[in-house]
């Protein structure tokens, strides 16, 4: 048995986004996929999923949804306003929508992508080994109002409702990068001083890249005149010709012309691309023996992410204290999460 | 530690971490023609016996990148094995093998189709139809695939062609638009913004996402750009045929 999610309204940020496309650089195709994979990893947690699915992903703004099979949903990232029918319901959980119900999800109230997944999966065709939506290379399109996407059937539609506290990452803070090829174009007084510098999530940033704005003098590089184009890489701290830096997100090109500063780690990209506008970031360099250990820490405890979803026992909006509550534990849980 | 590690290595190159999962084996920071023709030579040498544990290995201008499985192979002893590669070679005197497809395609240069052709002229002190010439007599390597997919970097131009980008971005050519700065050109398969100055335009399309083989270049392969007139491009574009006139000429 199939199922349809059809889409009453979309706001202007909505795609189809799963993992990407993680190995099709060499026909210079960038991963693309999930903004902030974290909140799939989340999401399939919440479901009971093996390995994350496709989502529909929500930049700034969600849309309203119905299904015409009996679905559960998780909503993971930015945290959003959301309503089942006149219910407000809780972010970064699992809920089952009927038939006849309507999912209203608002703007983000934290972060920038939030993330709707159906437990069954969306049904439509792959291309190039991915559901994902990649605009900047003529992939897919935004959703719009009226369409309607293949759903797989939920597995599960009877499990309970599960809510897990997720990773904090939609306040901007500090980020950590390693060197990357073209670092040494910089001169120490420029990487130091790029050290110092607090940034602010620009309102130029897309799934492309974020800009990153300051007082400061620009960041040049000492060479920068007949630079030859090379390989980038989402997470790359690249200066454009005036020196203004931009973190590269999912759907960079592969290869560019601009000096990179460095590369953000993995573990702590998603917190660039969630920060919402006006945001605060700085940038911390660490070796690459100790982003390696990250990484590896991060991929493992991915695996064990599901152990983190806990039923939800009560319907949470009847519960008062709900909120002070998961704050406190949000903090602890918070912490083991970063190592 | 990574400083000690490039001991092995004698320059001219460099053997430089990308990423999570990449070494990039760098032979020069601006497009000189022994390191393009070198990082052609260790890409062909590569693809045929790539180190133990690299999942991908791949082209650009003056370098070559190893993609690898982090969880699967240290990041160190790859580094070693890559080292290996380079030794014994004289870099600077690296011939790429003649290609074996050479494709030919026409491009309407200058007008509407190549809006940047009078700034490239003005730039090099070059005439539009000398600058037009050059480009088309000059047998163009692919030398890598990137920025976007199916997107070709090729060259090298002429020492007289050798432009720097704008330093603002262009914030839109159009698909097929061909491009140039720093002696190479690209053609771009789909609307992009680009720091490089449009000097021409084709109907063949880099990037089929829906065809059996997505991109039809490959590095390695040379191209003839062939000049047409502006409504022959028209005609071309209005055809909507993919191919867009070119023609692969295989050689053996």
């Amino acid at each position: 048995m199939t199922a349809a999610l059809l889409i009453r309204s979309a706001g202007p940020g909505v795609s189809i986004q799963d993992t990407g496309r993680p190995d099709m650089a060499h026909i210079g195709l960038s991963r693309g996929g999930a903004a902030d994979p974290l909140a799939l990893h989340e999401a399939a947690a919440l479901l009971g999923l093996r390995a994350p699915s496709a989502a529909i992903e929500m930049a700034g703004m969600g849309g309203t949804f119905e299904v015409d099979a009996p679905m559960r949903i998780a909503l993971t990232g930015a945290p959003m306003r959301a309503r089942i029918d006149q219910r407000d319901i809780r972010w970064n959980a699992s809920h089952l929508l009927e038939p006849g119900q309507r999912l209203t999800i608002g703007a983000a109230e934290g972060g920038t992508y939030g993330y709707l997944t159906p437990a069954g999966g969306i049904a439509t065709t792959p291309l190039l080994g991915s559901r994902s939506a990649h605009l900047t290379a003529g992939l897919g399109a935004l959703l719009k109002d009226g369409d309607r996407l293949p759903l797989g059937a939920d597995p599960a539609p009877e499990a309970p409702a599960m809510g897990l506290i997720p990773e904090a990452r939609f306040t901007g803070g500090t980020i950590r990068f390693i060197e990357g090829p073209q670092t040494g174009l910089f001169s120490p007084e420029t990487l130091a001083r790029f050290e110092e510098t607090e940034f602010t999530r620009s309102a130029t940033a897309n799934r492309q890249g974020v800009r990153l704005e300051t007082e400061a003098p620009p960041f040049a590089a000492e060479v920068t005149s007949g630079l030859s184009s090379d390989f980038i890489l989402e997470g790359d701290l690249q200066m454009t010709g005036d020196g203004q830096p931009y973190v590269l997100l999912a759907e960079c090109q592969t290869i560019g012309g601009y000096p990179r500063i460095g590369t953000v780690i993995g573990p702590d990209l998603a917190r660039v691309a969630q920060a919402p506008l006006g945001a605060q970031l700085r940038f911390q360099r660490i070796g690459i023996e100790e982003a390696d250990r990250l990484a590896a820490t991060y991929a493992a405890r991915l695996k064990t992410l599901r152990r983190a979803a806990k039923p939800l026992v009560r319907d949470p909006a009847s519960i008062p204290d709900l909120l002070a509550y998961t704050l406190i534990s949000g903090v602890t849980a918070g912490r083991e999460l970063e190592e | 530690m990574f400083d000690d590690a490039n001991a092995p290595t004698r320059p001219p190159a460099e053997i430089l971490p990308l990423g999570r999962d990449g070494w990039l084996v760098r032979f020069a920071l601006t497009a000189a023609p022994w390191a393009t023709a070198a990082a052609q030579v260790l890409n062909d040498r590569a693809q045929a016996d790539p180190p133990e544990g690299v999942l991908r290995v791949m082209p650009s201008l003056t370098s070559v990148l190893f993609r690898y499985d982090p969880e699967a192979t240290d990041r160190i002893a790859l580094r070693a094995r890559i080292a290996r590669l380079l030794e014994g070679h004289d870099w600077r005197e690296a011939r790429p093998e003649p290609a074996a497809r050479v494709w030919h395609i026409p491009v309407a240069f200058g007008g509407a189709h190549g809006p940047d052709l009078a700034e490239v002229s003005q730039l090099s002190g070059l005439t539009a139809e000398t600058v037009i010439r050059t480009i088309a007599e000059t047998p163009l390597r692919v030398l890598a695939i990137g920025f976007a997919p199916g997107q070709p970097y090729l060259g090298l131009l002429p020492q007289a062609l050798d432009l720097p980008r704008m330093s603002a971005i262009n914030p839109q050519v159009p698909r097929g638009a061909i491009a140039l700065a720093v002696r190479q050109l690209a053609l771009f398969p789909n609307p992009s913004p680009t720091g490089w100055r449009q000097v021409g335009r084709c109907a063949f399309r880099a990037f089929r996402p829906e065809a059996e083989t997505p991109v039809p270049l490959r590095a390695g392969d040379e191209l003839r750009l062939v000049p047409v007139s502006g409504a022959q491009m028209d005609s071309l574009l209005a055809a909507n045929d993919p191919e867009g006139g070119a023609r692969c000429e295989i050689r053996s």
